[in-house]
C-alpha cells in the first residue's frame, strides 16, 4: 500500500496552527499507522512554496499521495470531511468488505 | 489658540493622464481604493496602468495579485499597450501573487481558516520588490473559491488593514453585475468602502460611454460627477478632466488676420491670438473658404496651422484651396501645414479628442482649423460633444494659439443648430453667415455676432465670392429680420427702394 504523503500548511505559531497538527496527528494514527509522511510548512517561514502551490487560505493540508492531490481547508476539527477528503473512508470499507 | 483646519489625506499621484487632476492629486495614500465596475469597463487595464505609471514615472515598485486571470494571460493581454510587465517581473520591478484557482486540484473545507496565507505571500511580493503599489485584481473571484463569504470579507478586511500597515497604496478591483446593483457582489463594499470608484460603460444612444467617478474618498477631496475616459493603444486609460480644466489661459492682445482682410477691419483689426472663432452658416455659405484664408494667412506670416477636416478628403481641400489661390501643398512641403482628415464615424469622440490633443503636440501649431464641428455632433451624443467641444477649446486656449471653428446650420436662411448652443459660450468670437434672400434672390449676409474684448462691427454685410475668395461688401440696408431668415423690408414704396439703391454706399467701401 502506497504511503501517504501530506504537506500542512499553517501560519505562524498560533492556536489554530497548533490545533490543525494535532487534529491530523491524531486523524493519522488512528487511521494510516505507519503510512503517512507529514511535511509541515509554515507560510512565514516559506512564502515561495505557498506560493507555488497556490496557497490562499491556512491551515491547509494537500494530499500528495496518493493521488488524486487535493486540498483540505480548515483546522481539520471536522474529522469526517478530513478522512472523506483523504479517501480514508473508501479504504476502511473495501478493507472491511 | 488657533484652531488649525483638518488637515488633507496625502495623495500618491497615479500617473494616469487626467486621473490625478480629478483625484486632486491622486489616490488617498497608504489606503485601499475600491475600483468597481462592469465586465469589460476597464478595471484591469487601469489596475495595471497604476503598476505601470508608478515604475516608469515614479520609480515605485509595484505587486500585482490576481484572483482571476493567470498572470501570464494579464500580461499578454496588456502587451498591446506597449506595457512590458514581463521584463518589469524579471527585473524585480513588479511582484506577481498568483491567486487564481488551481484547477487541477479538488479543494474542501474541514474546519476553521483564515486567509493568512495570502496575506503573508502579497507581503513576501511587496518585501521582494520594494513595492509601493498594490493591485488586487478581481477580488470576488475570491468567493467561488472558498465556502464562507463571512470569512473571506472579514479576511478582505485584515489584509486592507494589514497594507495599509505596510505603508502601500493599493487598487482593489471588483466586478458589479450590472451598472445599477451595489458596488460589487458579496457585499465587499463594506470592507474597503473607504474610497470608491465606478468606472461605467453605458451604451448611450447606441454608442459606448466610458466614465470614471471617484463616489467617495474618506478624508480627502475630489471632483465630482462622471468624467468620460477611453482606452487607447498608446496611453491606455485617458481621462477627460472637463470641470476640473482651470479658466487661467492668459489673454492676449495680439491680433492676428482672419486672413479676410474686410473682416479684420470689422473686428478693428484683426482676432486675437488665443482665442476660438467659430464661423457658423449653411451649407455652401463659404465656410471651408473661410478656412482656406484663414490657413492661408497663417502660411504667409510664416504661422504654422493644423487644419482637422471631417468632412472633405485632402484632395478636395487642396483642389479647392487652389482654386481660391491658396496653394496647400506648397505649405505643407514647407511644413507649415497639416492637414488632418479623419471622418468622425471611425472612432468614438474621447477618441478622437486624444488623437487631435496628439496631432496638436507633434505638429506645435499657431493656429487649428476644424471643419465642421457640427460633424462631429452626428457621431455622439449631446453630452459626449459637449465635453469634447469643451477639453478642444481649452487645449487650444492653454497653449495661446488660435481656433477657428466652423458649424452648419441645418436652415438654409435664418434659424440656429443645436451645436451653436452647445459652442457659443465658449467661443469668443462667433461670425455668422447666412442666406439673404432679397428681392426673390440668395444673396449672403456675414455679421460678428460676438467678440470678447474689443469693440466690432454690429452691421450684417453682404458678402461675395469669387475667383480670389470671399469679400465683405456694404452692410444691408432697409432690411431687417435677415437673422431669423424672414426678411422685412422697410422702404415705403418702390421709388424709396430705387432711391436707396442709388443712395447706397458704393459697394466694398469699408
Amino acid at each position: 500500500m502506497t504511503k501517504f504523503k501530506l504537506r500542512l500548511y499553517i501560519t505562524g505559531s498560533t492556536p489554530q496552527s497548533h490545533r490543525a497538527i494535532d487534529n491530523l496527528r491524531t486523524i493519522c494514527e488512528t487511521e494510516l499507522p505507519n503510512l503517512y509522511e507529514i511535511e509541515v510548512i509554515d507560510v512565514l517561514e516559506d512564502p515561495e512554496m505557498a506560493e507555488s502551490e497556490k496557497i490562499l487560505a491556512t491551515p491547509t493540508l494537500v494530499k500528495r499521495l496518493p493521488e488524486p492531490v487535493r486540498k483540505i481547508i480548515g483546522d481539520l476539527s471536522d474529522r469526517q470531511k478530513v478522512l472523506l477528503g483523504l479517501d480514508i473512508e473508501r479504504l476502511n470499507q473495501r478493507e472491511a468488505s | 489658540m488657533s484652531i488649525e483646519s483638518p488637515r488633507e489625506l496625502e495623495k500618491l499621484p497615479t500617473g494616469i493622464v487626467g486621473f490625478d487632476q480629478i483625484a486632486n492629486g491622486g489616490l488617498p495614500k497608504e489606503r485601499s481604493t475600491l475600483l468597481s465596475g462592469t465586465a469589460g469597463s476597464g478595471k484591469t487595464v487601469m489596475a495595471l496602468q497604476f503598476l505601470m505609471a508608478g515604475v516608469r514615472q515614479y520609480g515605485e515598485h509595484g505587486c500585482f495579485v490576481t484572483f482571476e486571470e493567470a498572470p501570464v494571460d494579464l500580461m499578454q493581454n496588456v502587451r498591446s499597450f506597449g506595457w512590458d510587465l514581463e521584463s518589469m517581473v524579471r527585473g524585480n520591478q513588479i511582484a506577481v501573487v498568483d491567486a487564481t484557482p488551481d484547477p487541477g486540484t479538488e479543494v474542501m473545507t474541514a474546519g476553521a481558516y483564515d486567509l493568512s496565507a495570502l496575506l503573508a505571500r502579497i507581503e513576501n511580493g511587496i518585501r521582494k520588490v520594494g513595492a509601493k503599489r498594490v493591485i488586487l485584481d478581481a477580488i470576488g473571484a475570491l468567493f467561488p473559491q472558498l465556502t464562507d463569504p463571512n470569512i473571506i470579507r472579514r479576511e478582505l478586511h485584515r489584509i486592507t488593514a494589514g497594507l495599509r500597515k505596510l505603508g502601500v497604496t493599493t487598487l482593489v478591483t471588483m466586478e458589479r453585475t450590472d451598472e445599477d446593483s451595489g458596488l460589487g457582489r458579496w457585499g465587499v463594499e463594506e470592507f474597503v468602502a473607504d474610497n470608491v470608484i465606478v468606472l461605467r460603460n453605458r451604451l448611450e444612444a447606441e454608442k459606448r460611454r466610458r466614465t470614471l467617478e471617484i463616489l467617495k474618498f474618506r478624508g480627502a477631496t475630489h471632483h465630482k460627477g462622471e468624467y468620460p475616459f477611453t482606452i487607447d493603444a498608446e496611453d491606455g486609460v485617458t481621462i477627460i478632466p472637463l470641470s476640473a480644466i482651470e479658466l487661467k489661459q492668459k489673454s492676449s492682445e495680439i491680433r492676428v488676420s482672419s486672413g479676410v482682410a474686410e473682416l479684420d477691419k470689422m473686428c478693428s483689426g484683426g482676432m486675437y491670438r488665443d482665442s476660438i472663432i467659430l464661423v457658423s452658416g449653411a451649407t455652401g455659405t463659404g465656410k471651408t473658404l473661410m478656412v482656406s484664408q484663414y490657413v492661408k494667412a497663417a502660411i504667409e506670416a510664416g504661422e504654422r496651422a493644423l487644419l482637422f477636416a471631417a468632412e472633405e478628403s485632402h484632395e478636395q481641400l487642396t483642389r479647392n484651396a487652389a482654386s481660391w489661390g491658396v496653394d496647400f501643398e506648397q505649405a505643407e512641403r514647407d511644413g507649415l501645414l497639416r492637414i488632418v482628415c479623419r471622418y468622425p464615424e471611425v472612432m468614438g469622440l474621447e477618441d478622437h479628442l486624444l488623437q487631435m490633443k496628439r496631432d496638436i503636440h507633434d505638429f506645435q501649431p499657431d493656429r487649428v482649423a476644424i471643419d465642421s464641428m457640427s460633424a462631429f455632433e452626428r457621431v455622439s451624443t449631446q453630452k459626449s460633444f459637449r465635453e469634447f467641444v469643451i477639453a478642444l477649446t481649452s487645449t487650444i486656449k492653454h497653449l495661446e494659439i488660435t481656433g477657428l471653428f466652423t458649424n452648419t446650420t441645418s436652415f438654409l436662411t435664418g434659424g440656429e443648430s443645436i451645436t451653436e448652443t452647445h459652442i457659443s459660450t465658449i467661443t469668443d468670437t462667433i461670425i455668422l453667415l447666412r442666406y439673404v434672400e432679397l428681392q426673390g434672390e440668395m444673396r449672403r449676409g456675414l455679421t460678428v455676432l460676438k467678440m470678447r474684448g474689443t469693440f466690432h462691427d454690429k452691421d450684417i454685410r453682404e458678402y461675395q465670392i469669387d475667383g480670389r475668395g470671399l469679400h465683405v461688401l456694404a452692410p444691408f440696408r432697409g432690411v431687417h429680420g435677415i437673422l431669423t431668415g424672414t426678411p422685412t423690408y422697410t422702404f415705403d414704396d418702390e421709388r424709396g427702394r430705387l432711391r436707396s439703391l442709388f443712395e447706397a454706399e458704393p459697394p466694398a467701401a469699408i
